[in-house]
């Protein structure tokens, strides 16, 4: 026999819809209130106050919405598939829950990194579209989400859609190295990453924090959106549960 | 036969039994065999008449179109690799036998791949002809084939596996499994192109080797649990 390893408790804690729903309940105005706060400050700055590039003039302040959700559209995948892996080893209720509503949040921010993209390589490259490899990437990924989204859809019974999204979501996990690594493979046109962890940035700080403030408001606002998306996940399922009647019914 | 002999096939019986199953039916309906290999031949013959019959213009174009072509081939079969198993009930004893269900999913891959990917790389030439493939260019063709579309078999039994318990799966097997191909068709046109201009293809040839092995290891375990899940459904 091997040895049974057990889980610490507030693993499985956060495995009960009800103490989520409750938890998220408190922490939900936090992370608003700083989404807000980090989104407004570093917008005003990157865009206002920050100094323009020296080649590309004051068109580059688009990086401030482009690498934000470029970073956020690959991070939300990483969740997504992980959350989709805790649900199919622990069969908890909210990793899959959770997994449901990273599709169509990172879907939506996906689009986002590649509308920015194109209006910027306007004025950069002087085309809206190059068959780069980190564009063609994030398209990729959102073809990924846009599989996982619909073959949820497609799938009547939840318990057997999440599963076989989080199936689909772990493969699909095969492309984010791809997409870390097309840059050496291909070294195209797209310029290497802005921020790296390990390394100090060659931006100037004047352009740099204002980024970074972005990059945590975005974090925030996600953390906000994915949030109400669980608890509204959470209501429907569990609809039938005597707390969520108490709480529709108001006491 | 007693539950006590279905138990003592070996792991390569098995493997065997389940390829030469499949095989023979395949062969029972020749009809399904030869269609992706139809179309295959009919998507590369739009393209010259839909762009331009320039040979200039299409040797350029040529291994994208073979490749192109040879993947969506392998992928109007590939709904149908599960399908039949599913309707009749073959499948729930697969998933009940003792044998491994990911060894079985291996055998019905490697036998899909015999009558669909097989056939693709042996015809390949004969499009690569049509084409004006630089000559150069017909050995790095056929190998990068030879070793792409088991690739191509092994991503798309994912697909295949997630949606066989569903009504319209044909449509959604492709949204599913189309982006999961894009790294394989990269590697393989970059190969033929490598080599219609000279250059070495050694390093290409590595990289879909090595995607080739990962997909032999890993895709099978994630066809069963998808299986496994469809069943249930």
């Amino acid at each position: 026999m091997a040895k049974s390893w057990k889980m610490p408790k507030w693993f499985y804690q956060l495995g009960s819809p009800r103490w989520f729903y409750d938890i998220s309940s408190r922490l939900l105005p936090w992370f608003a209130v700083a989404a807000v706060l980090l989104l407004v400050l570093g917008a005003a700055w990157g865009l206002a106050f920050a100094p323009p590039d020296y080649q590309q003039g004051n068109s580059f302040r688009i990086i401030y919405i482009h690498v934000p959700a470029a970073v956020l559209a690959q991070s939300c995948y990483m969740l997504m598939a992980v959350a989709g892996a805790i649900s199919l080893i622990w069969k908890m209720k909210v990793a899959d829950m959770v997994a449901k509503s990273c599709a169509p949040i990172g879907a939506t921010i996906a689009i986002l990194a590649l509308a920015t993209g194109a209006i910027w390589g306007k004025p950069t490259w002087g085309a809206w579209w190059v068959w780069d490899a980190r564009l063609t990437s994030m398209l990729i990924l959102l073809f990924l989400y846009i599989g996982v989204y619909t073959l949820h859809s497609a799938i009547d019974n939840e318990v057997n859609a999440g599963q076989a999204g989080a199936v689909l979501s772990l493969v699909g996990l095969v492309n984010i190295p791809i997409i870390k690594y097309s840059v050496e493979w291909w070294n195209t046109l797209h310029q290497p990453a802005t921020f790296t962890i390990t390394e100090k940035p060659k931006m100037v700080p004047e352009m740099w924090v204002p980024l970074l403030v972005m990059v945590i408001g975005f974090y925030c606002f996600f953390a906000v959106a994915l949030m109400l998306r669980t608890r509204t996940e959470i209501l429907q399922r569990e609809k039938r549960s005597s707390w969520v009647q108490q709480l529709v019914e108001g006491k | 036969m007693t539950n006590s002999t279905t138990s003592d096939l070996g792991l390569g019986a098995v493997f065997w039994i389940t390829l030469k199953r499949d095989l023979l039916l395949a062969f029972r309906r020749r009809n399904d065999l030869v269609s992706p290999l139809v179309f295959f031949l009919m998507v590369a013959t739009l393209f010259p008449l839909g762009v331009s019959p320039e040979p200039k213009f299409l040797s350029e174009v040529a291994a994208g179109v073979v490749w192109v072509a040879a993947l969506l081939s392998t992928l109007l079969s590939m709904d149908g690799l599960f399908r039949t198993d599913f309707d009749d009930g073959s499948l729930e004893q697969m998933l009940l036998s003792p044998q491994p269900l990911a060894l079985l999913v291996v055998a019905k891959i490697c036998a899909h791949w015999m009558i669909s990917g097989l056939p693709l790389t042996i015809m390949s030439p004969l499009l690569a002809v049509m084409l004006f493939l630089p000559d150069g260019a017909m050995g790095a063709l056929v190998v990068t084939l030879l070793i792409g579309t088991p690739t191509l078999s092994l991503i798309g039994a994912i697909g295949a596996g997630l949606t066989v318990g569903l009504r319209k799966g044909g449509v959604l097997i492709t949204l599913l499994v189309l982006p999961l191909y894009i790294p394989v068709l990269i590697f393989g046109t970059g190969a033929v192109q490598a080599a219609a201009s000279g250059l070495p293809i050694n390093g290409y040839l590595a990289i879909l080797g090595a995607i080739l092995a990962l997909g032999v290891v890993l895709a099978p375990i994630a066809v069963a649990a998808a299986l496994r899940i469809s069943v249930s459904n």
